[in-house]
């Protein structure tokens, strides 16, 4: 027998340059394509995040990001292709997908009337854990974040940094091997945007984690690969010293390709 | 199933985290008492049973469900929450489930809370306590149907207000099918539709359980009728969900 699609050496080629095969691919994206009637948002992606890496997802606002974000999440079905996460297909198998992924959905929403605690403890609930092992891995996601001083209050009265943290701590919960976050650090201040990296960092070693943001800093300072997205598709897969080699700052080569790529697309790829 | 009722416990804390619950509940007995009172001439029936309570409940029902639908999904939009609900590692139908069944357990309440009627009755007369009991169940039935339309409509639209007008029109459609003048009209016409309206009415399977009939054909009525509507919600949902 043949080893299947993951050995298919047609596939291999599609992969874009950069892209070594991983032994420990934790996820999969092959040839994902989303369309909303006539227009594309997100046009044939594939790419793989090893155990290890951080990867940052760039890109202007409406290149694609949070839409590729939720079909590997299992929240919108692709219209072509599939997402695999530890080897769970997000479309055949999504609650087994879903089980080893925590996911920061776009603005972290939360149930505004319940307090963090609650909130934390229905999400381990659902998750499958009972008793002293839900409060203790609610007490550790807790303190991850930095969220006992507000466990009692309702959600609603917290401050956006806060609620930020605790849309985090629910996808830090259960320990999952793939964590996806949305703009992680949006609205937090400059000392939680720090902290919020050294979480990152320190979780990165035995983790795929994709991140997106706006702040190319951040991508500097936790992510060891870069991704660079526009109208939808990949145009960089690199690590973000990779990028910056010939002097150029990140975000000199981000306004370089992503506008460039906006004025002539064709010609950039020829080229 | 225990997603199911754990999403379940989640949406009932929420009721009564919130006005909603209080508001719904206090509507719901105040109406309901008045119009046993007024409209059903309690008192001048002089007969000891709830027939006149009973007799309001799809109508009032009709308004006070959807209101309590209407935002089941829609508002699990407008927070993102749904992208939360939706990714977490739980079938689908578990958060269709969970959500009806934390609104049936609150009407469950809200009709357990008209206690005082039966205390009422019983204290004036002898009633046929059987006969209350099966139209309690009659009621909650229909709540369950009334709430599967409402929870259906609520997930195909984001706009709470459609949601709510939609509902009622479905609900209504359902409870009128069985009325006198729309099987007069249709049997003087149509006869064969006559039938078929009336076996697909709420109102009629209802008046059985009023009267202290608990027939198997209209228990499988309810439970296909609910069946059908949660399924449909889990199928819009799963069409609609990103938009």
């Amino acid at each position: 027998m043949p080893s299947g699609a993951c050995g298919d050496p047609a596939l291999a080629d599609l992969r874009p340059a950069g892209d070594t095969p991983l032994a420990d691919a934790l996820i999969e994206i092959e040839r994902l394509t989303k369309r909303f009637g006539a227009f594309t948002a997100v046009d044939d992606v594939s790419f793989t995040v090893g155990r290890g890496e951080v990867l940052g997802f760039l890109g202007p606002n409406g290149a694609g990001k949070s839409t590729t974000m939720r079909m590997l999440a299992g929240f919108m079905p692709p219209s072509a292709g599939t997402a695999r996460i530890c080897g769970a297909d997000v479309v055949d198998q999504p609650v087994a997908a879903k089980r080893s992924l925590g996911f920061l959905p776009e603005g972290a929403p939360t149930y505004p009337e319940m307090s963090v605690t609650g909130f934390l403890r229905f999400c381990a609930r659902i998750r499958g854990f009972r008793g002293a092992e839900s409060c203790d891995r609610v007490a550790h996601a807790m303190a991850l974040t930095q969220l006992e001083g507000v466990r009692l209050q309702p959600i609603e009265t917290l401050s956006k940094g806060f609620k930020r943290r605790v849309g985090l701590a629910q996808a830090l919960l259960h320990d999952p091997p793939v964590l996806v976050l949305d703009e992680p650090t949006d609205g937090l201040d400059p000392n939680q945007k720090h902290e919020v990296r050294a979480l990152i960092g320190r979780m990165a070693p035995d983790k795929a984690i994709v991140i997106s943001t706006h702040i190319l800093e951040e991508v500097d300072a936790v992510c060891t690969r870069a991704i660079i997205i526009a109208r939808g598709r990949v145009i960089v897969d690199a690590p973000p010293r990779e990028l910056e080699r010939d002097g150029r700052s990140l975000e000199q080569v981000f306004r370089d390709l992503t506008l460039g790529e906006g004025a002539a697309p064709v010609p950039a790829v020829a080229a | 199933m225990r997603a199911a009722l754990t999403v379940a416990g989640r949406e009932l804390a929420g009721y009564f985290s919130t006005p909603v619950a209080y508001v719904f509940i206090v509507i719901f007995l105040v109406l309901s008492g008045a119009l046993t009172f007024t409209l059903g001439n309690f008192f001048a029936r002089g007969q000891a049973d709830l027939i006149p309570f009973f007799s309001f409940i799809p109508w009032l029902f009709l308004f006070l469900v959807p209101a309590l639908t209407m935002r089941l999904w829609a508002e699990e939009r407008r927070l993102g929450t749904i992208e939360l609900l939706l990714t977490l590692p739980l079938p689908a139908w578990a958060a269709v489930l969970g959500k009806f069944l934390a609104a049936w357990v609150f009407c469950g309440i809200a009709l357990a809370l008209t206690f005082p009627l039966w205390l009422t009755v019983n204290i004036l007369g002898e009633p046929d306590n059987g006969v209350i009991l099966t139209g309690y169940l009659g009621c909650l039935l229909v709540a369950g149907a009334y709430l599967a339309i409402g929870a259906a409509l609520s997930a195909a639209t984001k706009n709470q207000v459609i949601a709510f007008v939609l509902a009622v029109a479905v609900c209504f459609l359902f409870v009128a099918a069985g009325s006198p003048i729309v099987t007069e009209f249709l049997s003087g016409r149509i006869p064969a539709l006559a039938e078929a309206a009336r076996a697909l009415s709420v109102a009629d399977r209802f008046n059985g359980f009023t009267r202290g009939v608990v027939a198997l054909r209209d228990i499988v009525y309810f439970a296909s009728f609910i069946g059908f509507f949660l399924f449909l919600n889990a199928v819009v949902l799963d069409h609609r969900k990103a938009d």
